[in-house]
């Protein structure tokens, strides 16, 4: 082996704490990378898996009533490969020792096993016996919510009579992935349940013998989906058809393409400023790691060594521990990871998890971590070869230093020698002293930006439910109902406040911009449904005309004034135009509102309501629940808690354990950055500190001095850091809108302490190693030596 | 150790003691130091016995590995023997441990090292200053590097000074706390001859007015001129003692 080799492999063992300290600053950089982009490919897999192998379908339409003949036709349509015609119908469940109403949605299946389109995934139990009319198959989620088995029975209300349904089996669809109950924005796997049963007597109950009211299309591969659903549309017209839509406007693919967006953003967004933090500081450590070296760097120029082989000799020890650092946090990404891949393919009720970790993302993050440490080697080598040889290897001139700012308005006689030398020595080389504090500060500040989501959340939902949105209950209707509805919500048992509200499912659309959404019809001035914009002013519902979430008046390109056209997708499918009133910014979901009455004129019907919002007394839940689940038009009622809640399991919960690891690889990061800065500082002043010790200066003195610098550029870099924070923050919801929601910018006191309180953490620790370290400073070797 | 066992006397002039030299401040027993490295054994001293006065000058002369730094690290508490015994008047120093030499070091003992190690950051009065802060009975900064003539660059920094003037700065310091022995390793060992007389001026003037006992080590057989005693060290054995009936003056010497 060669000598220089030698010297490589003795180094690492030599610098084994601070390299390790780098190598934890790239683990906690490359982990959350891996984590983050190992988790998306995988859910995005397992996603087109599930639809490729179940045969999700591309174009989906609903319609009244069509006869079965129309299916051939519909196949015969240029483009469609495959056509599967279904019966869905709503009911109301009842199920054991569950007090409040539960909305379900029955799905035929063919008789003819299995269907071509939208196949189910059997998770256990088996399919329904073709012929037996009460046999089922239930939704993963609705049976684990409810610890629902084969065996098990759950009450249906269909068609007014009430029947019972038997489990044979639970079963996944990749068109159901998401489930919606009418009136929520939010999954509610306890009230709301999905069921498969056999065509033929699903059709029987509902009146639907040799005929259909949905339908699903696979397409050819190039065929135009526009064409398509335009061709449909036109088919099923006279049947009462609803509009038919791609997969973009499905609800459960729409739901869950916002879903993994916004994982996207979080997960690519928080790790690149994690990586590029940790190349920032690796750049700082290395090149002031390798400034230490001067004297060998000169000795070996002496030898004859040119400045590339130098470089490459330390680009060597960079490498390695680049590479252990990647190594360490590929293995820690890759397990966390599987974990949080895992909790997703729960949560999502996915059939199977493919997770598998590419090496190209591998060694995405090895160059990207290289990159950042080459450049600082080869910064830090050249800085050092600069001199000549002779020059470097005699004795350093004693560095230039000056009286401090302090001491200059003559402060001086406050200050003990010893601070005197911490002063001087920042003031000295504030260059240095500004990228450690600087390095100390962003490590703060990526803490900062991994932990505020839950702040900035928690603002969120505390807002939509408690400030927007101000009732006990939402109680929905299977149809419209008359304005006498109210009144009879009102005389159930702890009512004390009724608003109606009416929800009308549309297309908007201006120009080629189209989105299918539903609008909300309200009172003027509603108290307990409220419109609020971001500053929480409740904002009146104008008597003509819509008002939009500016999210979605963007995507339409519409502003204030501008018309759009309406098409009701239901009863009576009309088209009018409508003036934007004007657009809300809003956190959570988006749509538009109206007036009550001049939604009801839209939709060409009476004085109509969906449903009613009330306010109640919480102590008489139980007979509420109880008197609601005798009203036959009730199909829903979600009370605010939950909702709440849902909104928590739905959303935040997921980006919580993001959130979570983040802030642990942020941590990481902090501590190898302070401990990294540290150790510099001593390998740097060790023999300063060691000359004062051997004058007679206690242990206890001479630490003051060294680590009493690094209090002072902790204690600065913090305040910075909470800066950096703020602005990393900024920068991450800047690009980070969805249709579920638009996160404001919320950081609360607690999270900048909990992250002055990780850079403490850290500052303590690294200084007791330190300190450990300067009691045991070689006295003798600085009588003799220079370096 | 106790150091409040230690005389009052330490480190006043000989001339108020009357003791002329004959009070013993250091005592070495058979004193033996083996370094372990790895599987090999370096005897560095083997054995010395050897007494040094109050006042005197001692130069210790011998060639690199001869153990004379050994010996000086020892006596000045920075390192621990293997065998033997060492005492500072009555003071055990083979039994004290680091807080003990520590406090040993502040009150007692003053270093010059060969390069200097002036603190950078800290000018001439303040490098001073760092030492005379935690002392107990100490001469101004400016009193001391008076003494080494530097009463113009007090508040030079280091960066400022020629080599010669940052070894005075390192006597004044070394002097500043009024040591009762001041231990030199290799003072001029990084100075041209003429800046090196001016450096052994400045310790020749220390020791004869303040009366500190003064142990220089040095492979410079020139500077045995300056010494009452001259003692030769070779493989860590004392192989020859020399008395100098008279003391030549540094501006006598060159090299």
């Amino acid at each position: 082996m060669r000598a220089l080799t030698w010297k490589l492999l003795r180094d690492l063992v030599h610098l084994r704490g601070q390299l390790l300290a780098i190598a934890m600053v790239i683990a906690g950089g490359v982990a959350s990378y891996i984590m983050a982009a190992s988790t998306l490919e995988a859910l995005r897999i397992t996603r087109d898996r599930f639809y490729a192998e179940y045969n999700f379908a591309e174009v989906f339409a609903s319609a009244e009533r069509v006869p079965n003949r129309v299916a051939a036709e519909l196949e015969d349509i240029p483009g469609v490969r495959a056509v599967e015609t279904r019966v869905i119908a709503p009911v109301s469940l009842d199920v054991a020792d569950f007090p409040e109403p539960v909305q379900g949605r029955l799905v035929s299946i063919p008789e003819r096993n299995p269907p071509t389109l939208n196949r189910v995934f059997l998770r256990s139990g088996r399919m329904p016996e073709p012929g037996a009319a009460h046999e089922a198959l239930v939704g993963e989620s609705f049976a684990q919510a409810h610890d629902l088995g084969p065996g098990d029975t759950v009450g249906a209300i269909i068609n007014g009579r009430r029947e019972e349904l038997r489990i044979v089996g639970i079963g996944l669809s990749p068109d159901f992935i998401f489930q919606l109950g009418g009136g929520s924005s939010f999954p509610d796997e306890e009230r709301f349940g999905m069921f498969w049963m056999h065509e033929e007597p699903l059709a029987g109950a509902f009146d639907m013998e040799g005929a259909f009211n949905d339908v699903s299309m696979s397409l050819e591969e190039g065929a135009s989906t526009g064409a398509v659903i335009e061709r449909v549309d036109l088919m099923l017209d006279r049947y009462g058809g609803l509009g038919a839509y791609d997969r973009m406007d499905q609800v459960s693919h729409r739901f869950l393409h916002e879903e993994f967006r916004q994982l996207e953003n979080m997960a690519t967004m928080i790790p690149a400023i994690f990586l590029g933090v940790a190349a920032f500081l690796l750049n700082v450590v290395v090149t002031r790691l390798i400034g230490t070296e001067r004297e060998q760097i000169a000795t070996l120029k002496a030898f004859g060594y040119g400045n590339f082989r130098i470089g490459m000799h330390y680009a060597g020890m960079i490498f390695l521990v680049c590479l252990g650092g990647t190594l360490i946090g590929t293995g820690a990404g890759y397990y966390v990871g599987r974990q949080w891949a895992d909790l997703y393919a729960e949560f999502y009720h996915f059939p199977f998890l493919d997770y598998r970790l590419r090496p190209g993302i591998v060694l995405i993050a090895l160059g990207i971590t290289m990159g950042a440490a080459v450049v600082g080697t080869f910064r830090a080598v050249r800085a050092a070869s600069r001199l000549a040889p002779a020059q470097a290897m005699r004795p350093e001139e004693p560095a230039m230093y000056r009286k401090t700012l302090v001491e200059r308005l003559g402060l001086q006689r406050f200050l003990s020698q010893p601070s005197r030398m911490i002063l001087r020595d920042l003031e000295r080389r504030p260059g240095k002293a500004a990228l450690s504090a600087l390095g100390i500060a962003s490590s703060a500040g990526i803490v900062i930006l991994a932990t505020f989501f839950i702040d900035a959340m928690t603002f969120t939902a505390e807002t939509e439910f408690g400030v927007a949105q101000r009732q006990d209950y939402s109680i929905s209707f299977s149809q419209q109902a008359s304005w006498s509805a109210v009144h009879e919500v009102l005389d159930l048992p702890g009512a004390s406040y009724a608003e109606p509200f009416r929800a009308v499912p549309v297309t908007l659309r201006n120009g080629t911009h189209s989105f299918r959404t539903s609008i909300e019809g309200l009172v003027h001035e509603p108290r307990l449904r409220r419109v609020i914009d971001t500053e929480l002013r409740p904002v009146p519902i104008p008597p003509e005309g819509i008002l939009l979430t500016d999210y979605l008046a963007e995507e339409l390109d519409v502003g204030a004034g501008d018309t759009l056209t309406v098409e009701v997708m239901e009863g009576s499918m009309r088209e009018a135009e409508i003036v934007v009133a004007g657009t809300v910014s809003q956190f959570i979901g988006v749509g538009g509102w109206m007036h009550i009455d001049s939604l009801n004129r839209l939709a060409g019907n009476g004085r109509s309501v969906s449903g009613v919002y009330l306010a109640a007394d919480q102590g008489s839940a139980a007979a509420l629940f109880r008197a609601l689940k005798e009203v036959p038009i009730v199909s829903g009622v979600q009370d605010l808690q939950t909702a709440k809640e849902k909104f928590y399991e739905t959303i935040a919960r997921q980006l919580f354990i993001f959130v979570v690891f983040a802030a642990i690889f942020a941590s990481l990061i902090a501590f190898g950055v302070v401990y990294n800065s540290a150790r510099i500082s001593l390998s740097e002043r060790g023999r300063e500190l060691a000359s004062l010790r051997v004058l007679g200066l206690t242990r206890g003195e001479i630490s003051y001095i060294l680590l009493g610098e690094q209090a002072l550029l902790t204690l600065a870099a913090i305040p910075v850091g909470f800066v950096m924070g703020w602005l990393l923050s900024a920068y991450l919801l800047s690009s980070f809108e969805t249709e579920l929601f638009r996160i404001p910018l919320v950081i609360h006191r607690r999270t900048y302490a909990f992250a002055a309180a990780v850079v403490l953490a850290a500052s303590t620790f690294s200084a007791l190693v330190v300190r450990r370290r300067l009691d045991r400073l070689d006295l003798i070797s600085v009588l003799k030596t220079r370096e | 150790m106790q150091t409040s066992q230690l005389p009052s006397s330490v480190g006043t002039p000989r001339h108020e003691r009357g003791g002329r030299g004959d009070d013993i401040v250091f005592r070495a027993r058979g004193l033996t130091k083996v370094y372990e490295m790895g599987e090999v054994r370096v005897h560095a001293l083997r054995g010395i016995d050897l007494d040094l006065y109050a006042g005197e000058f001692v130069v210790l002369l011998g060639a690199s590995g001869s153990g004379k730094s050994t010996l000086l690290n020892i006596l000045g508490g920075l390192d621990t023997a293997t065998a033997g015994h060492v005492s500072y008047h009555a003071v055990d120093l083979t039994q004290a441990d680091d807080r003990a030499l520590t406090k040993y070091r502040r009150e007692h003992v003053g270093f010059v090292f060969q390069f200097y190690n002036l603190i950078p950051s800290l000018t001439a009065r303040e490098n001073v200053a760092v030492v005379t802060e935690i002392a107990e009975n100490p001469m101004a900064p400016n009193e001391a590097l008076g003494l080494v003539g530097l009463s113009e660059r007090l508040d030079h920094f280091p960066a400022q000074m020629s080599g010669g003037e940052q070894q005075r700065v390192a006597i004044a310091r070394a002097i500043a706390k009024r040591p009762a022995v001041l231990l030199c390793d290799e003072p001029t060992g990084a100075l041209d001859s003429h800046t090196g007389v001016v450096v052994l001026e400045a310790l020749e003037r220390v020791n004869r007015e303040m009366g500190t006992t003064t142990v220089v080590i040095t492979h410079n057989a020139a500077i045995a001129d300056m010494a009452d005693r001259v003692i030769h060290l070779s493989d860590g054995c004392i192989t020859g003692i020399e008395h100098n009936a008279h003391r030549k003056q540094p501006r006598e010497i060159s090299w």
